[in-house]
């Protein structure tokens, strides 16, 4: 994170736009991963709580975002993460999903099978978060 | 050898000096008129032990430093409060009998996302949430099962909602009158603390102030119709949380608190009617020290402020009580079972710090809702602090500690930058600087700072988390999780609709209307509609927008 040096960075700076999908309010998760993102020089769209996935298809496409992160602590995500893979494949936006927050180890296959480019659970390091988006884009655009 | 007394002579004659104080007569004699748990004060090895160790001031006085209670724990042990909720109302009732079999007499009720925010389960915003994290209650008749076939004149009930809280409470009742227990008689708390959900929690639904004049006709009703209720639990625990340090968690809490004492004032209640009956919610996280002089600050500054600044003449109005939950933030889903011992720690730090009452987190919630089998290890955990360790059996032991005095004098220090802070931005008024907090992003800003610097010390290595970033070895993640059946949300949705059926709409829509006329005049109270309301039937959320037609709704600004 603070440490990362010039070298990592993307020669474009991507554009990652983060929400909260849905009633869940827990947002310290996802104000610390804004920051880790912003710190690997990526730019941060942060939407805010109470999104749905209508409103977040509607901020990728006005700010041609090249990820798009949910953060989740409710055990909504089997419900949630698929609806906006859907969403954002019926805009045909083409921008790849990461899911973060509290998802138990049996939930990950699936929701990669529904789609969603990448889960990251609790513990996972600055470095592992910023790699996950480079990593996610770079596949979406190969 | 010099005739200078020891070490222990030293020791022996200043113990004698201060238990022969007239301070002292004057606490023993409150000490001895309490009854006493029946047990031997004794350690394990047989030697006896004072109720007190140091001088004054004694526990139960003012300031209350060492303790709310002249006699604590050695008159009842704090209440061991296990919060839980799951599923249908039948479900979360079932769970209520066998609590009430089994000698127990307080009910928690945990409620579901949509209905913490206002939502009914048929909602486009409910999708997937419904009955997850608590009971849904959509209408009176979730709430008629939800307390089927339990006398609510003889438990104490506390209800975990804040925004939609007047008409939960409204609903609670209702389905009393209906069997036959008036008001007066209802025993309880319910947290409705508005102001920690713009700080942390984000579970609101209108702007703070026509939120705060919701929290006042509460604290106004039930202060002239219910004695026995417990109007606003003032919540530290969120705060910390969603990030803040202990002493952002202290400051912020207390700062609430004495902004609601501002509001209901100003409102007209005198402050002895209402004070008395405020309790608190605290987090207890792993910095030992650090939290045991959080709690005992806690005390010290409440009964300063209330007793200085708002003239509360009272005693039980000087009164910090609070519950205590362990750290749920502090718990790593790397090497689960560890988290035993890290909840024994806080569980341990709760007791010492004077806690009236006790939640111990499940080690299993950093993945999950907690299995039974986990929730059981968390209640025995705070069985052993309580009955095993002695910690119960003096009261403040750490009371007199170089350390521990210097830490609660610390804690205090940052709490009183922190309302002066705020008293400047509220120009002499907390409620105001606590409303102008909100609105400037003090709060959101600083949480997320503080949540920022350990999210780095973390990844830096500079704060040892085991099993995260240290000690990592031996991490099976094959561990067992509790799931909620998805059927849940169907047959509230059904349950929903036959309600709707069998209501009669134009009273449901008058009733409405009562309720958005009440909100549009700030003299009137707000409860008598609302319970009209929900007697009729109205949905949760229909009664919530009732008064957003009125109050609006809030929406955060983005701030990272």
């Amino acid at each position: 994170m603070t440490d990362t040096s010039a070298t990592d960075e993307a020669p474009e700076q991507l554009r990652v736009i983060l929400a909260k999908l849905g009633l869940d309010g827990h947002d310290r998760g996802i104000k610390v991963v804004a920051r880790i993102l912003r710190d690997a020089g990526m730019e941060v769209i942060y939407l805010g709580l109470r999104q749905t996935t209508d409103s977040i298809v509607a901020a990728a496409e006005q700010e041609d975002a090249d990820a798009i992160g949910l953060s989740m602590h409710n055990a909504g995500h089997m419900t949630l993460a698929p609806a906006m893979v859907k969403a954002v494949d019926e805009a045909d936006l083409g921008t790849p999903v990461i899911v973060g927050g509290i998802v138990p180890e049996d939930d990950i296959q699936p929701l990669l099978d529904a789609g969603v480019a990448a889960v990251l659970g609790p513990g996972t390091s600055a470095e592992g978060v910023a790699q996950a988006v480079r990593d996610a884009v770079a596949a979406a655009n190969a | 050898m010099s005739d200078a007394p020891t070490g222990n002579e030293a020791d022996a004659a200043a113990e004698e000096a201060w238990r022969s104080s007239p301070e002292y007569a004057a606490w023993r004699e409150r000490y001895d008129a309490a009854t006493l748990r029946d047990k031997p004060y004794e350690t394990m090895s047989g030697v006896p032990v004072e109720p007190i160790y140091g001088p004054g001031p004694y526990p139960g006085e003012y300031p209350y430093t060492r303790g709310v209670y002249p006699s604590m724990y050695r008159s009842r042990l704090w209440t061991m409060r296990m919060f839980a909720g799951f599923g249908t109302a039948e479900d979360t009732n079932a769970r209520f009998k066998d609590i009430l079999r089994n000698g127990g007499t307080g009910l928690s009720t945990a409620f579901d996302m949509p209905t913490l925010m206002g939502r009914d389960s048929d909602s486009p915003w409910a999708l997937g949430e419904v009955g997850r994290a608590g009971v849904a209650v959509d209408t009176l008749a979730d709430m008629e099962d939800l307390f089927a076939d339990i006398d609510l004149s003889g438990v104490s009930t506390s209800m975990t909602i804040n925004g939609p809280a007047a008409v939960v409470l409204a609903m609670y009742i209702a389905v009393a009158e209906k069997t036959g227990v008036p008001q007066a008689k209802l025993a309880g708390t319910i947290q409705n603390d508005i102001f920690k959900e713009y700080q942390a929690q984000k579970e609101y639904i209108y702007p703070p102030r026509p939120s705060v004049r919701i929290v006042t006709d509460m604290i106004q009703y039930t202060a002239a119709e219910m004695p026995r209720w417990h109007p606003v639990s003032i919540s530290g625990y969120h705060i910390r949380e969603a990030g803040s340090t202990a002493a952002q968690e202290l400051a912020f809490t207390l700062a609430n608190g004495f902004a609601y004492v501002e509001a209901a004032v100003a409102a007209g209640v005198d402050v002895d009617e209402f004070a008395g009956r405020l309790s608190f919610f605290f987090n207890s996280h792993s910095d030992f020290f650090e939290e045991i002089g959080k709690f005992r600050a806690a005390r010290r500054i409440w009964a300063r402020w209330m007793k200085e600044r708002y003239g509360a003449t009272k005693e039980r109005s000087m009164l910090c009580r609070f519950h205590t939950q362990t750290a749920g933030v502090s718990l790593t889903a790397q090497q689960p079972e560890i988290n035993i011992a890290r909840v024994a720690i806080q569980a341990l730090a709760g007791a010492l710090g004077g806690t009236q009452s006790l939640h111990t987190d499940s080690f299993d919630e950093a993945l999950a809702l907690p299995t039974e089998k986990a929730a059981r290890i968390a209640l025995r955990t705070q069985q052993i602090v309580a009955h095993e360790t002695g910690a119960a059996d003096v009261i403040d032991p750490l009371g007199g500690s170089d350390y521990v005095e210097w830490m609660t004098d610390e804690m205090e220090r940052q709490a009183e930058a922190i309302f002066a802070h705020l008293d400047d931005l509220g120009q002499g008024s907390i409620l105001e600087g606590v409303y102008a907090g909100i609105e400037n992003g003090y709060f959101v800003g600083e949480i997320a700072d503080s949540a920022y610097r350990f999210e780095r010390e973390v990844n830096n290595g500079n704060r040892i988390i085991v099993g995260v970033n240290a000690f990592t070895d031996g991490d099976d993640s094959d561990q067992s999780i509790l799931r909620i059946d998805a059927s849940v949300e169907e047959y509230q949705r059904k349950r929903l609709a036959d309600v709707k059926l069998g209501r009669d709409d134009a009273a449901v829509q008058a009733a409405l209307a009562a309720v958005t006329a009440t909100a549009a005049d700030p003299t009137a109270n707000l409860m008598p509609p609302i319970i009209d309301a929900v007697k009729a039937y109205a949905t949760l959320e229909e009664v919530s927008m009732a008064m957003e037609k009125e109050f609006g709704t809030y929406v955060e600004k983005a701030i990272i």
